[in-house]
This record gives structure tokens, C-alpha cells and sequence, in this order.
């Protein structure tokens, strides 16, 4: 039975090399790092190394990396904490004002719609082109006075369009030349930690999550860094972890193993990135010879392991389950596949109707994905289609 | 699974919620006097429980009579699949729906 997983923006296998480092960890040295002896000291030791490890890759001193549990929390602590940390700052009718982009995660928007709720801030949720992309000049129209923060996505996890980061990063640096109160600005890394530059001050940001399942660490592990100066309260209260900042007892071992996998992304990075470019272009010009198939996203603005249709007249849980049946993995953005059945906020944001979405499909690569999978998917998928289309009603009437 | 190239009954059921949509087409005969459904084809789109209900439906039904058959309820599809999530509870409704009115469409020819 083939065994072909191209959902790798959803979540990786861990890699073998980052769980034997983390093994020692659960089995060996495993005291608790707040702890003074031998023990403890060990794994306090083992954090620090991680820390300074991945605050090297992201080209800022460890004592800006915070440990979380993923990068939802990452991004909770960052956003509530932020808005937090201003409290009297605002005259009392005031809020302040935060602009995100319509097509984020839901960690970011829920956590925006939970600010708005609890009237603690005002946010802008900014429109995208058809495929995706945030516009400058909209961020820009969109800053006022009470902006405290901006927050938009590296690269969008289901079509895989790249935003203007660096831009938006150069933006937020001019502004704040000439204001009071300055505009903090973060960006969720997670899917584009593998692929693109993320040192922090090429990008001119302020804040910075990632979450290690996506980068072939387990799940459980994520990250937020927090430029020098920049002031946030904790939202989990507790012990003294993190310098106050998130309290709990680290996760030593998870810790450990999200260190080796930043290093790998280190080092595979270049062939990672000419492999799955050249895979992903293959894939999307096979694709679309099938009739009624659409590319979502930037067809060059894209990052390498994401390929994100919509087949006209196929719905995508029933082609992904024909799929899985294959031995083909991958995931659709359709109503079907939603717990709340409401179609993928991010194509709606890009303009596509209800039952465009219905037929999304995405398949995302990784390091060890084969020539001979692209191959079989590209023999396979044109079957699953004419058998859904064949199911359709009102395909036929055409 | 298929068409039925002149069917007795046809009905076509969407549903807003998430798009699904099922294409019914019946053929009915008499056997001892009583109506009865000699053969059921369904076309589906939608995701795997909409494909499923739908097609389970057109086991049930295929050889009952109308009678049987008006009186199937989600619950008997749900059943017969061995259960559904929660958020796909709305396929077997839809699946029954649509049967129904494929039947309700026979009658009315019928007058």
C-alpha cells in the first residue's frame, strides 16, 4: 500500500535525528531546570544551548526567545499580551487599534476577535488580492494614531502566497520615525521557517511565533521572539519560567529536539527549496492540464511545498478520502472539511465563490517526498476526478 | 451510483450549508397491487458522508415498496452506516429528503 503524505503544511513526521536528541531527555536527564542540583542544572543547560541555537537562526540573542506550546499560544501571548502590557496608556474611550489581513490563521484572527470582543482593542482586518496578497499601501491607509500593532501571516498555509514582509517591515520602521507611540509589528513564520529568510531584522519585526510540527520537530513546541524593549504580560500565571513571561515547567526534551530541527532546516534549506520548487512547478503545470482545474494563490509569489487547486464539479473531502484510499494524503479547504461547514475564510477573502471552494484541494511537500510520488499523484488524481465528476448531477447537465 | 435514462420519479436536494448536493431518479412498478421501487440510482456531490448516505439510501429502498420507503428516517440511514459524526447528522437528512421527494415527484406524475 503506497504511502504518499503531502499534507506536510498541516503537520510533519517528526525527523529521527531530532527525536534521539531529544530521548536522553525524558529518560536520563530529566530534573526539573528550576532545580539547583545536578540534575536540574543538566537540563537547564540543555535549554539554554537550545535557546541560543535558535535565536542564532533567526539572528538575535537568546534572551529574546520565549518556549511555548505552538505558535497559537505564541501568537495569544504576543497579541493579548501586547495589548496588555499598554494598559493606562489609552485615554479611557480609546482602544487601541490593531490591523491584521483577512486571510491569517485563525489563531490570529480569533485571538483579534477575542480583543474586539472583550472591547480591548479595535482591529482592521485587511481585504487581499485574489491571490492573497496583502497590499502596502493598504497597510499603510490603514495606520492611526491608536495603531499599536501590525500582524500578517510570512506565508499563507493554505495557498501558499508569500507576503510582503520585508516591505511591510521597512513601512513600519518609516513610521515610526515620526510617531509617539510606536507600531509593533509581527509575523506567524511557521510556514515559511523552512523555506525563506526569517532573520528578524531583515524582516523588521517586532514579534516573530513558529511552532515546531511544521518543521519536522513534534507537536507541542513553538516559539515566540520578542525584540529587546518590547514590553508584554504573560498570559499564563504561575511559576517564574521564562523570565516571567510564560509560566509552566519547560519541556526540556521538546525543547532540545526543536533546537536539532532548526538546525536541519538550516542545513537542508538550499536543496529543499530547488527540490520542491522544481516538484511543485511540475505538479501545478501537470494539474492544471486537467480541464476545469484552477491554481490558487501567487502563481510566482509562492512558496515551494504548497500546491492549492479548486476542481470545478469535485468536492474536496471526497476527493481527498478517494485519495487516502490511494495512499495519497492531502487536504481541502471545502465546508465539508470544517467542523463549523463555513467554506476556507482565506479563498472567500480572495474572491472565490462557495462552490469554488467546494472544490479545493491542497497538497504540500516536504524534504522526503519523491519524484515517482509527484508521479503517481499526477496519474492518479485526473481518475478521482472524472469518477467524482461522473457522481456529480449537475456536472453532467453541462 | 448513475442515471436511470427514464425514471418514474426525480428530484434534486442542496443543501446550503455546505454545498452538498444529491440527484435522485426512482423507477416504480406494481407487484400485487401494491407500488413498489424496482430500481434507485443517486448522483452526489459532496463529501464522503453525502456520498455514503446517499448511496446507503438507494440500498435500503431498492425492491421496497413506496410505503417502506416513505417511512425511512435518518435515523435508519445513520444506522445502517454504523453512526455519523455531529456535524455530518445533516447528510442523512438531506438523503432522506431527497428520496422523499423523488417519490413525492412519481405521484405527482402519476395524476
Amino acid at each position: 500500500m503506497k504511502n504518499i503524505y503531502l499534507d506536510n503544511a498541516a503537520t510533519t513526521r517528526v525527523a529521527p535525528e531530532v527525536l534521539n536528541v531529544m530521548i536522553p531527555y525524558f529518560i536520563k536527564i530529566y530534573g526539573n531546570p528550576s532545580e539547583y542540583h545536578k540534575m536540574g542544572m543538566d537540563s537547564r543547560k540543555a535549554i539554554e544551548e537550545a535557546r541560543g541555537k535558535i535565536a542564532g537562526f533567526l539572528g538575535t540573542k537568546a534572551e529574546t526567545i520565549i518556549f511555548t506550546s505552538c505558535a497559537t499560544e505564541s501568537i495569544n501571548l504576543s497579541h493579548k499580551g501586547l495589548i496588555e502590557a499598554m494598559g493606562n496608556k489609552f485615554p479611557r474611550k480609546v482602544r487601541p487599534h490593531i490591523i491584521t489581513s483577512s486571510v491569517e490563521h485563525k489563531a490570529v484572527l480569533e485571538t483579534c476577535h477575542s480583543l474586539e470582543r472583550k472591547g480591548k482593542a479595535s482591529i482592521t482586518y485587511l481585504p487581499v488580492d485574489r491571490f492573497g496578497r496583502v497590499e502596502v499601501e493598504s497597510v499603510e491607509q490603514a495606520v492611526s494614531r491608536d495603531t499599536v500593532l501590525i500582524s500578517i501571516m510570512y506565508v499563507n498555509n493554505e495557498v501558499g502566497t508569500i507576503q510582503p514582509i520585508n516591505e511591510i517591515g521597512q513601512l513600519v520602521q518609516r513610521l515610526n520615525q515620526n510617531r509617539k507611540n510606536p507600531v509593533y509589528y509581527h509575523t506567524d513564520a511557521t510556514q515559511a521557517l523552512g523555506f525563506l529568510d526569517c532573520n528578524v531584522d531583515n524582516l523588521g519585526v517586532d514579534l516573530l511565533s513558529f511552532t515546531g510540527h511544521k518543521i519536522n520537530a513534534p507537536k507541542g513546541i513553538g516559539v515566540l521572539y520578542i525584540r529587546e524593549g518590547v514590553e508584554i504580560k504573560r498570559q499564563i500565571d504561575g511559576g517564574n519560567q521564562e523570565k516571567r513571561l510564560r509560566a509552566g515547567t519547560e519541556n526540556t526534551p521538546y525543547i532540545v529536539g526543536l533546537a536539532k530541527a532548526v538546525e536541519l532546516v538550516n542545513i537542508r534549506k538550499n536543496n529543499k527549496v530547488r527540490k520542491l520548487t522544481s516538484f511543485r512547478n511540475i505538479l501545478i503545470k501537470e494539474l492544471l492540464k486537467i480541464p476545469g482545474v484552477k491554481l490558487t494563490g501567487d502563481p510566482e509569489k509562492r512558496v515551494p511545498h504548497i500546491v492549492s487547486v479548486i476542481v470545478n464539479g469535485v468536492e474536496g473531502e471526497g476527493a481527498v478520502l478517494y485519495l487516502s484510499e490511494l495512499g495519497i494524503y492531502a487536504s481541502s479547504g471545502s465546508a465539508c472539511t470544517s467542523t463549523d461547514l463555513a467554506a476556507s475564510h482565506v479563498l472567500t477573502a480572495m474572491g472565490y465563490s462557495e462552490s469554488e471552494s467546494h472544490g479545493s484541494i491542497r497538497f504540500s511537500m516536504c524534504d522526503k517526498t519523491k519524484k515517482q510520488d509527484i508521479n503517481y499523484l499526477v496519474s492518479e488524481f485526473p481518475k478521482v476526478v472524472e469518477k467524482l465528476r461522473k457522481m456529480n448531477p449537475i456536472y453532467n447537465e453541462k | 451510483m448513475g442515471m436511470i435514462k427514464k425514471p418514474d420519479g426525480v428530484s434534486i436536494v442542496g443543501n446550503p450549508a455546505c454545498g452538498d448536493i444529491m440527484k435522485f431518479y426512482i423507477k416504480v412498478d406494481r407487484k400485487k397491487g401494491e407500488e413498489y421501487i424496482k430500481d434507485v440510482k443517486f448522483q452526489t456531490l459532496g463529501c464522503g458522508a453525502a456520498i455514503a448516505t446517499s448511496s446507503i439510501m438507494t440500498v435500503i429502498v431498492k425492491g421496497k415498496s413506496l410505503g417502506f420507503a416513505k417511512k425511512i428516517s435518518k435515523t435508519l440511514i445513520i444506522d445502517a452506516l454504523g453512526g455519523l459524526p455531529q456535524s455530518k447528522i445533516h447528510c442523512s437528512v438531506l438523503a432522506d429528503k431527497g428520496l422523499k421527494m423523488a417519490i413525492e415527484d412519481y405521484c405527482r406524475r402519476r395524476k
